[in-house]
């Protein structure tokens, strides 16, 4: 699985002479600084108006927001959910849970025009807003707090807790490792987002990593150059905090 | 649900607040919107808009284009399902049976999944150029390859480059089944058995069908949704539109079309085949799994 990275990653360290003559190339050039700070740093070459680097700074931004947007949103709903004696408790679940069946592909134009209405097409807010309204961590959250026994609410609410003390004393606490697989799970689904960063940004300030993959122009091997660093954030991430990931993902303790 | 828990109480709006407000207006409202413009019909300019009951929908359906994304998002999503799953029960197979060095085979596995279709695509595109693709030219030396006009060559491509990474997903879903079955009944079976081959195909796979289910339903899923990326950075639809997916279709025919009366209606005709398999989900294949 790793050879055709490896392939891109040595080709992207040649001059673009030898690939447009020789084709990909297994073994390690010399050009590697050149080819990548070019890339990074500079402006007006290889994007228009923006640097990589600030494209790196937007996409993180993008992730970042997404993860605690959602993973925020979704622990307080699942709370509620699953420790609260609501009315409507039935129809509140699926009012949530039907959200699934529809994602951002299915509803996108107007997803664009409600945007545009509310003035956050081109900002950071328009990139992050709709890619955190989905409910699949609510979903995990609430699978978890499941698992839970009874006897801690029980306990907690003979030493006089209340909805807010239960919530950030216990809950949030016990559920640490859940919390962090899904902050993962999220980060990496909204760095990986194309199709909405294109539609939602007529502005190269705004440019993502993932959709300037469509925009690129210049030498190819400045091209392998930004693919390869493309994927450096969400593969360290997931190879990093595996342990949690799986962890969470899969609840085994 | 809970035996205990709170009395419904004012601080639970304040905790149902953000998601509920988010879904409501980027989500209901959007969906809302959808349903207009699948029902009515806007003139030219953008002044006015007619109730035309479902004539968006009839005009999708005489459309040939649509039947052939219809065909091709089938096709891709039961083949990507089938090879993903096959190769992933594999090396998650094997994993499992690996005595030292497991988590460093793991890793090497899992990664690709962090990587954006998008990015899998322009890799794939690398692999598959006439100008310096490796594949391109193998292929094109064992049968004459050339995805830019025979449809099964472009089936070829798009199906190794929408594999690559949805190979990893199976994996790690079917290692941690692998690993939740219980030891005691791994070794009651072989005290029966012999042949592993047989051991696993009467003993391990049937205890990994609610793992296998919940996998066929997120490749089916990614291959609906997720291949855009994938799509939009290799064959662009070529030949001449055979490889567009239903997602694909009708972002092109809302986009550069700017028709949202068809991409409303096609979007909703989506919906309900999502529907569908959840409903299949829940109603036969839920009912003939064992689980453990």
């Amino acid at each position: 699985m790793i050879i055709p990275v490896w392939l891109i990653f040595a080709s992207s360290t040649h001059t673009a002479l030898i690939i447009n003559t020789q084709g990909l190339q297994f073994f390690l050039g010399d050009k590697f600084l050149e080819n990548y700070t070019k890339v990074l740093l500079y402006e007006g070459g290889f994007f228009k108006e923006i640097t990589a680097l600030k494209m790196f700074l937007n996409s993180f931004l993008m992730a970042t927001g997404v993860a605690f947007l959602s993973v925020i949103s979704s622990l307080m709903t699942a709370y509620v959910l699953v420790y609260f004696r609501v009315k409507y408790a039935t129809l509140l679940f699926w009012i949530i849970f039907i959200t699934i069946l529809v994602p951002l592909e299915l509803r996108i134009f107007p997803t664009y025009s409600v945007m545009s209405t509310l003035n956050l097409v081109n900002s950071y807010w328009g990139l992050i807003i709709p890619i955190s309204a989905s409910a699949i961590a609510t979903l995990f959250f609430r699978q978890f707090y499941k698992t839970i026994p009874d006897e801690l609410l029980e306990s907690a609410k003979l030493d006089g807790a209340n909805t807010w003390r239960f919530f950030i004393d216990f809950l949030v606490p016990l559920s640490k490792t859940m919390i962090v697989a899904m902050f993962i799970f999220m980060f990496v689904f909204g760095y990986n987002q194309y199709l909405w960063p294109i539609l939602v940004t007529s502005s190269e300030q705004y440019w993502t990593v993932v959709m300037g993959l469509k925009m690129m122009s210049g030498s190819i091997v400045n091209k392998f150059a930004f693919v390869i660093m493309s994927m450096i954030p969400p593969v360290l991430i997931i190879i990093v905090l595996q342990k949690y990931f799986i962890k969470g993902i899969f609840q085994d303790k | 649900m809970k035996k205990v828990q709170f009395k419904s109480n004012y601080s639970q709006y304040f905790f149902l607040a953000p998601q509920l407000g988010i879904l409501l207006i980027f989500l209901y409202w959007p969906i809302i919107q959808t349903f207009r413009d699948a029902f009515t019909m806007q003139d030219a300019f953008g002044f006015g808009r007619q109730f035309v009951w479902f004539d968006n929908f009839l005009f999708i359906f005489d459309d040939p284009a649509y039947f052939i994304a219809f065909k091709f998002t089938i096709i891709y999503s039961f083949v990507i399902t089938l090879v993903t799953g096959a190769i992933g029960l594999l090396l998650a197979v094997n994993a499992n049976n690996v005595m030292h060095g497991k988590s460093a085979y793991k890793t090497l596995l899992i990664w690709p999944y962090a990587i954006a279709p998008a990015v899998v695509g322009v890799m794939a595109n690398y692999f598959f150029s006439e100008r310096f693709g490796l594949l391109y030219h193998l292929f094109n030396d064992l049968w004459g390859f050339n995805w830019y006009e025979s449809v099964f060559d472009s089936y070829i491509y798009l199906l190794i480059a929408g594999s690559w990474k949805q190979i990893s997903a199976n994996f790690i879903f079917f290692l941690a089944g692998l690993q939740a079955i219980q030891k005691s009944v791994i070794e009651a079976s072989i005290i029966d058995c012999k042949s592993s081959f047989r051991r696993f195909w009467t003993i391990t796979f049937p205890l990994l069908m609610p793992t296998t289910f919940f996998l066929i339903i997120i490749n089916i899923t990614y291959a609906f949704f997720d291949t855009f990326g994938i799509i939009d950075t290799t064959t662009i639809g070529a030949p001449s539109g055979e490889t567009r997916t239903l997602v694909y279709k009708a972002y092109m025919d809302g986009f550069r079309g700017l028709d949202l009366g068809s991409a409303g209606a096609q979007s909703i005709m989506m919906m309900l085949i999502v529907l569908v398999i959840t409903i299949f989900q829940f109603r036969y294949i839920e009912g003939k799994i064992h689980y453990n």
